[in-house]
């Protein structure tokens, strides 16, 4: 080339605009970064930088930043900048793009931070194939903290807590996190890159560029791992440091592409668009015209109504829904109403109860200690209840024999076959209705159409509502053959 | 800022204040065109600086530098052609190493 | 507005949706298990976000990263998960973020039992994570307060941009109660200090991280006059028969209801009994004990747990009147029976001391 033809020099490599021209959160030297001399953060900060630039979406960019040497990723970044807690930065990525699809949220993680504190984060981010970009910087150390060994220090590498140099017998082995998130299915697309010499340096700018277009395409979870450099912490000149990344790093970490599924990948489905405002408490179920209309007046019966009742079985006997089909017809005549279940591993097998109040007064407490009818679906329920019962109340056992032990003068029994009885009219698990309608006799004041309306509610299959109704008629009727006069 | 006009196809500019002489540009520069300066800086860093001749404006030696603006890599515009050179992203310039 | 019988844990996720809240990060536990259920069905009718998270850690985290985002958001979980919570709780203070958290509380120390306790009181009242900061806690007694104080809790995150624990036990979960609701649902909004990926938030920074031992002070100056303001403007508590009550019953959640009842019994033996009930547990409604305490003889506190809820009770009366103490731990409840039982004899006791000197108390008083 002819130097006389050279008019002029114009820019073509400089200062990204997606930084800040000068670093005003960084509170002293606002004109350079923190990093020590020959640190691998500042160049691979320029590629994110650079592929921002080049993508256009700086208004767009969310940049998660990490705990580590890079924490201060916004004093650099013109995006919008997040600080996440160490490791946590893909679950505060996961939650700011899923709300925010339209944002482009790139995580930005050291190997201390992301391979041992934030392993089960990056994990399941990536599982769950978050169309977010994570750039990882692996140095093999803990180089803010002073040195001390990481999930990916090399094996003989030294540092402040392995003095004599890593051993795989006690320390494990090197953790090779691209090879393992590529084991995945949910990432489109994983490089380990490095800082080695300028064909690496070529080659992760390349990858970086790549991982934020695949986001800005929608195809899904990307990361890039970075073989990077801490000349302070590995005690070497920015220059051998370099070297060590290519002669020594890339021995145990070699680089490569272990995951690229951006030609399967299709965009990914945004947020169903929101309903609108009025539709919410429809979608919901909570809204007033979809919903039953109380009594509005209570009858002199219904006033008198105040129970205390406690239902007790084994798992499966319908124990919950005999009193939440009390509860629900109390609401529907007008009362103030309480259902409180037994919960826990107890409720998928083993003794099953629940305390149910009726009142028309407010209900003060839900918990039925001492109660007026104690529904008792075997024996080992009534055993555990029957003294409880309050004086001049009722027991409904289900069973023949009545435990001549368990009698008291003070309270009222009405113990029959209530399994035998509801098999015979069609299914033994019609047992709890039976006993149900043998209580609707004690509780005379509850009307039939509020019955109704609550079996019709919680019941959904017309088998079983029939089957119900039957058993609650048959209860009926049982009570009325044993005390007439009740 | 050290600028020599020369008229080569490339020019460095490396702001002194911003550069900590790492020495990562001097070793990644394909024609060998940046030195070590000999005094320190205000902060008391070695820095580099152009030597002055040789640059091709590849940009090699931007993206190994750690600073975002320590190196600035301008281009010869052609009187002849009028236009700058196409834009070396760093990417193409690895053909250099 | 019609009222239908729900459980306290589904009111809460309704109740959020209307309030505005549109993500739910959550990790089943039970007790609280119902809850990240209910969202999971919820939220995305509502064009929500829900997201069955690995941990709680990340959990709660994802609020972190939702409530950066500007939306109103919310987890829940129980002890053993709120402990694992604490990190991110801190930070989110600390970054003064918004978001509502639900514990319904279990049986502990370790894995305990899946029993209702109160024994998470300490961790969420005091704030189990580090540094000066607070939570404010709300406790709902039944099932409509669970849908009405949840509401109220995204309003207080966000007034004070600060989270906000709705701390219930078990049994306020999992029982069912007629419960209304607002028929207006509140538009999302998007706060202006969000980061929100857009050209008009790009300049906005979320981080709790203040290198300058300074900022760090003023930062921390800044969360404790916001604090001061939340313990002027939104302690509550519902007295319930105090006038003129000498015997006060004090309890929080189901224990609240217990309390209720037996005030009622023992009214109707003559005894002079009343339930002062926090509703905040931070701020902790000191000037409603204050005032209580002019006529009262003798707090009673009653808790599912050893002993943590007395703490503030104490400090609120600063020793001016005698604070007594029934609690039962690993899942049992003070029985209606107990705690009448320890009325009466208090009662009894009461009647054969003369009445204290209330006037000499009024100064303490009003130093507290």
């Amino acid at each position: 080339m002819s130097s006389e033809l050279v008019q002029d020099y114009t820019v073509v490599q400089g200062r990204a605009k997606s930084f800040y021209e000068r670093f005003e959160r960084k509170p002293e030297l606002q004109h350079q970064t923190h990093f020590c001399p020959g640190c691998g953060h500042g160049i691979v900060h320029k590629m994110l930088a650079r592929a921002i630039d080049e993508l256009g979406i700086q208004d767009k960019t969310i940049l998660v930043g990490p705990v580590g040497c890079s924490v201060f990723t916004y004093y650099y970044f013109d995006v919008g900048n997040v600080q996440a807690a160490h490791g946590r930065a893909p679950a505060v990525a996961t939650a700011m793009k899923r709300s925010r699809p339209e944002s482009i949220v790139i995580g930005y993680q050291g190997d201390g931070d992301l391979s041992a504190i934030g392993a089960a984060e990056i994990l399941h981010a990536a599982n769950r194939g978050e169309n977010i970009t994570v750039i990882f910087v692996n140095n093999a150390i803990y180089s803010m903290t002073g040195g001390q060994a990481a999930p990916t220090t090399l094996i003989g590498q030294k540092s402040t807590t392995t003095p004599e140099g890593r051993r795989s017998l006690t320390e494990g082995y090197p953790m090779h996190v691209s090879e393992l998130l590529a084991t995945l299915q949910g990432p489109v697309y994983i490089e380990r890159v490095g800082l080695g010499d300028n064909k690496q340096i070529a080659q992760a700018n390349r990858a970086v560029r790549r991982a934020v277009e695949n986001q800005v395409k929608g195809l899904g979870f990307s990361l890039i791992e970075v073989l990077s450099t801490c000349p302070t912490i590995w005690k070497m000149s920015a220059v051998d440091a370099q070297h060590w990344v290519r002669d020594v790093m890339e021995q145990t970490f070699p680089l490569g592409v272990f995951c690229d599924r951006t030609k399967e990948a299709r965009p990914r489905r945004e947020l169903e668009a929101a309903p609108s405002l009025d539709r919410i408490p429809g979608l919901l179920g909570v809204a007033d015209q979809e919903l039953p209309e109380a009594a509005a007046t209570l009858s002199e019966a219904v006033q008198a109504i105040d129970l205390h009742v406690r239902v007790a079985g084994f798992g499966g006997q319908g124990v919950l829904l005999l009193g939440e089909v009390l509860a629900e017809a109390g609401l529907d005549a007008g009362l103030e109403v309480s259902w409180l279940p037994s919960y826990g591993p107890e409720m998928r097998s083993g003794t099953s109860n629940c305390h149910v109040r009726l009142s028309s007064q407010t209900i003060d407490s839900p918990l039925v200690t001492s109660p007026g009818i104690l529904v008792a679906m075997n024996e080992p329920s009534l055993r555990k209840f029957d003294k409880s019962v309050r004086p001049g109340g009722w027991v409904i056992y289900n069973g023949e024999e009545f435990p001549p032990d368990c009698v008291r003068e003070d309270v009222r029994v009405l113990a029959l076959p209530f399994t035998q009885v509801a098999h015979d009219l069609g299914d033994a698990r019609a047992c709890n209705m039976v006993m149900l309608g043998a209580l609707l006799e004690i509780a005379k004041g509850l009307p039939q159409a509020s019955i109704d309306a609550a079996l019709g509610r919680l019941i959904k299959n017309t088998k079983w509502l029939a089957l119900d109704e039957r058993a609650l008629t048959r209860g009926r009727e049982l009570f009325r053959g044993s005390f007439p006069e009740v | 800022m050290t600028e020599t006009p020369q008229k080569d196809r490339g020019l460095l500019r490396i702001d002194v204040d911003e550069c900590k002489g790492c020495g990562l540009c001097i070793e990644a520069c394909p024609p060998k065109a940046i030195d070590m300066s000999e005094h320190l800086n205000h902060y008391g860093y070695r820095t580099a600086v152009y030597a002055g001749a040789g640059c091709t404006g590849c940009g090699i030696c931007f993206m190994a530098c750690p600073e975002p603006g320590a190196i600035t890599v301008l281009r010869a515009v052609m009187a002849t052609a009028g236009v700058v050179p196409a834009m070396n992203t760093g990417i193409e310039g690895a053909a250099h190493a | 507005m019609r009222k239908q019988l729900m459980k306290g844990n589904e009111a809460i996720v309704k109740s959020a949706i209307l309030a505005g809240c549109r993500a739910f990060y959550g990790y089943p536990i039970t007790p609280a298990s119902e809850i990240t259920e209910a969202a999971a069905e919820y939220m995305p009718r509502a064009g929500g976000v829900f997201v069955q998270a690995e941990s709680e850690v990340a959990a709660i985290n994802m609020l972190y990263g939702g409530a950066s985002a500007g939306v109103r958001c919310m987890t829940a979980s129980s002890g053993p998960g709120i402990s694992l919570m604490q990190e991110g709780v801190s930070y989110m203070a600390g970054a003064e973020l918004p978001c509502v958290i639900a514990d319904i509380t279990r049986g502990g120390p370790g894995l305990g039992n899946i029993a209702a306790e109160q024994s998470d009181y300490h961790q969420v009242v005091k704030g189990g994570g580090h540094g000066n900061y607070r939570t404010i806690v709300l406790a709902p007694h039944s099932v409509q307060e669970m849908a009405d104080l949840t509401a109220l809790a995204f309003d207080l995150a966000d007034r004070y941009r600060n989270p906000v624990v709705v701390l219930a036990d078990g049994f306020i979960g999992q029982m069912m109660e007629p419960v209304e609701f607002s028929q207006s649902a509140v538009a999302p909004h998007l706060p202006d200090w969000a980061v929100a990926g857009t050209a008009a938030s790009r300049g906005n920074l979320i981080t709790s991280l203040f290198m300058d031992i300074d900022d760090l002070e003023a930062h921390n100056r800044n969360l404790e006059q916001k604090y001061r303001c939340a313990e002027q403007l939104e302690a509550r508590a519902e007295e319930w028969q105090t006038d003129g009550a000498e015997i006060v019953l004090v309890g929080y959640g189901i224990v609240g209801r217990i309390l209720k009842a037996v005030t009622a019994e023992a009214r109707a033996d003559g005894i002079n009994a009343g339930v002062l009930r926090p509703i905040t547990l931070y701020p902790f409604p000191k000037s409603s004990f204050q005032r209580v305490a002019e006529r009262a003889r003798v707090f009673v506190v009653v808790e599912m747990s050893n002993g943590q809820l007395i703490e503030d009770v104490r400090l609120a009366l600063n020793g001016i009147r005698p604070v007594e103490f029934l609690g039962r731990a690993g899942g049992n409840v003070p029985s209606h029976e107990e705690v009448l039982g320890l009325v009466r004899d208090l009662a009894r006791k009461l009647s054969q001391q003369s009445e204290p000197a209330i006037e000499q108390d009024e100064e303490r008083l009003a130093n507290v």
